[in-house]
């Protein structure tokens, strides 16, 4: 579905992406995780060609995307939901209208079905009551749904997440968590997590590989990558009180 | 060497700018077939109203004390020669013809221009225009082209609201201080100053609103870095669209006068 070939990125003198090579298969929830600055924001806005690479290839659902013309963009790009890390949402609209964009400008949809098609999605990201609401009037957790909210209103085949998870408490994530995996239970969907929350990755991801430095230090299944012999991989599981044997383990901060 | 290399390398950076301006301006202008269209009707009549109300107190002040000035100082001189009623003239055809939309350019370059490089900056920044083109929403149309045709239709008519209160302020100075009556004011302006000379200033008007969009947008659409992006976005646009105001204004008038 979506392919890495050995691609190169490199961004203010420094190779951002170094040669890396992945794999998303259809219907994975592939988790993305790394350290701040390890290239995960990069990696995501390679694949709908918002950055092209310096080196290498991309390839979603056997097409190669690098020299694509508008037309073939736009036929990219209508493939993927994407959630931003910091939602982007159009901070002169409402939260019902950011939601409402997409249909409004692509779509001659009906404005009946555009309101319903809104209140389901608003519904189901329980924000009922922030419709009306302009983005600086929600929390930074609300704007993340609202984004969400955005990002599957088209029904794409494939939805990218940024952090869906960050500055959210931890019901709402669980929530979040949910949310994703029923995509892919219920719709087949592809997804592309990238995530600071091991605890949300290892319970939603087919896999996680692991950013660091621009390269890939571990890409493997949620058993394998916890059993990773790799010391990053490990520094990173102890940093969130997960241990090689996958269990919650006692840490004392004395 | 290393420095002519530099020169070289912003040499070609400025050219790629300009390009990308221009064809940013041109997308922006086709898209103009859809400024009644449902999805664009809303946005254009917003960016008019903002555009015609934002500036319009300042504007005021300025065009009215720019008048008084421009009478006092002639009408001071032409007073030596008993021929104080020349500053009807002399005002009109100095506003009409330069100073209207020199000053109207210039007031909406920094309050309007600014405000769309600092909003467009800020959505630059937070990854909004990346979104939009993630949904195949073309930001030259969905933000360039309101603000386009915004400007450009606003321009020439607070240009003639400047020359009216421009013209005005030298009628009010003429009257209290210099002893010239209104009606033998607006008389010598009206027999000095041409249809060519309002046509004229209103077509630079018009250009001045292009020039403004333009840089004002491009500057915004290309920020990078954060709120100091932003804060550079909006200063350049500000002094960009000063200096092209200058020197197009000028070139507009050697074009018709000489
Ligand atoms: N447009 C850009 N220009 C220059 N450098 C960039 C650009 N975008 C990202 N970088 C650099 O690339 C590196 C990786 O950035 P990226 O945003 O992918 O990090 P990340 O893994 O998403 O981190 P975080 O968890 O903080 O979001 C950083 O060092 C960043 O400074
Ligand atoms: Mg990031």
């Amino acid at each position: 579905m979506i392919r890495f070939e050995n691609v190169t990125k490199v961004l203010g003198g420094n190779a951002v992406l170094d040669n890396i090579s992945f794999e998303v298969g259809e219907g994975e929830t592939f988790v993305i995780v790394g350290l701040s600055g390890a290239g995960k924001s990069v990696t995501l806005k390679h694949m709908i060609r918002l950055m092209q690479a310096d080196a290498g290839n991309i390839v979603i659902e056997g097409e190669i995307i690098n020299d694509l013309g508008r037309k073939a963009l736009r036929e990219l790009r209508a493939k993927f939901g994407v959630l931003f890390q910091g939602a982007a949402l159009l901070q002169w609209m409402t939260v019902h209208e950011n939601i409402a964009l997409p249909l409004r400008e692509l779509t001659h949809t009906p404005e009946d079905e555009i309101l319903r098609l809104v209140d389901e999605k608003l519904e189901l990201l329980g924000l009922a009551d922030a419709g009306a609401k302009y983005p600086s009037d929600i929390s930074g957790g609300m704007q993340k749904r609202a984004g969400l909210a955005r990002a599957i209103i088209m029904s794409p085949k494939i939805i990218l997440y940024d952090e869906p998870t960050s500055g959210l408490d931890p019901v709402t994530s669980r929530r979040i968590d949910d949310l994703i995996v029923n995509m892919r239970k219920k719709l087949g969907i592809t997804s592309v997590v990238v995530t600071h929350d091991l605890h949300s990755a290892l319970s939603i991801g087919s896999r996680i590989m692991m950013l660091h430095h621009g390269k890939i230090v571990e890409n493997a299944t949620p058993e394998g990558f916890i059993r990773s012999k790799d010391a990053t991989v490990q520094s990173f599981l102890e940093s969130q009180y997960i241990t090689r044997k996958g269990k919650w383990e006692e840490f004392s901060h004395e | 060497m290393r420095s002519a290399q530099r020169t070289g390398g912003q040499v070609l950076q400025l050219l790629h700018d300009t390009g990308h301006a221009l064809f940013m301006l041109v997308e922006a202008t086709l898209f103009i077939r859809n400024v009644f269209g449902k999805r664009s009707r809303g946005e254009v009549i917003t960016q008019l109203f903002i555009t015609g109300i934002k500036s319009l107190a300042v504007i005021t002040v300025v065009a009215l004390f720019t008048g008084m000035i421009l009478a006092l100082q002639t009408g001071l001189e032409l007073r030596r020669y008993g021929q104080e009623v020349y500053i009807g003239s002399a005002v009109a055809v100095s506003v009409i013809r330069e100073m209207g939309p020199f000053m109207t350019g210039l007031i909406i370059a920094a309050s309007v221009g600014s405000a769309i490089a600092a909003q467009l900056g800020t959505m630059a920044v937070s990854e909004e225009i990346a979104a939009l083109e993630v949904m195949s929403i073309n930001p030259n149309r969905f933000l360039v082209m309101p603000r386009l045709v915004a400007l450009a239709v606003m321009m020439p008519i607070l240009t003639v609201y400047t020359n009216i209160l421009g013209i005005l302020g030298g009628a009010i100075v003429g009257e209290t201080q210099l002893g010239v009556s209104v009606q033998a004011y607006m008389d010598n302006a009206t027999e000095f100053a041409t249809n060519k000379d309002l046509y004229v200033g209103l077509l630079k008007a018009f250009i001045f609103g292009i020039i403004i969009t333009t840089v004002s947008c491009h500057q915004g659409l290309m920020t990078t870095e954060g709120a100091v992006g932003v804060g550079q976005a909006t200063r350049r646009s500000v002094i960009l669209s000063f200096l092209i105001i200058l020197i197009v204004g000028y070139m507009i008038t050697r074009l018709f006068y000489i």
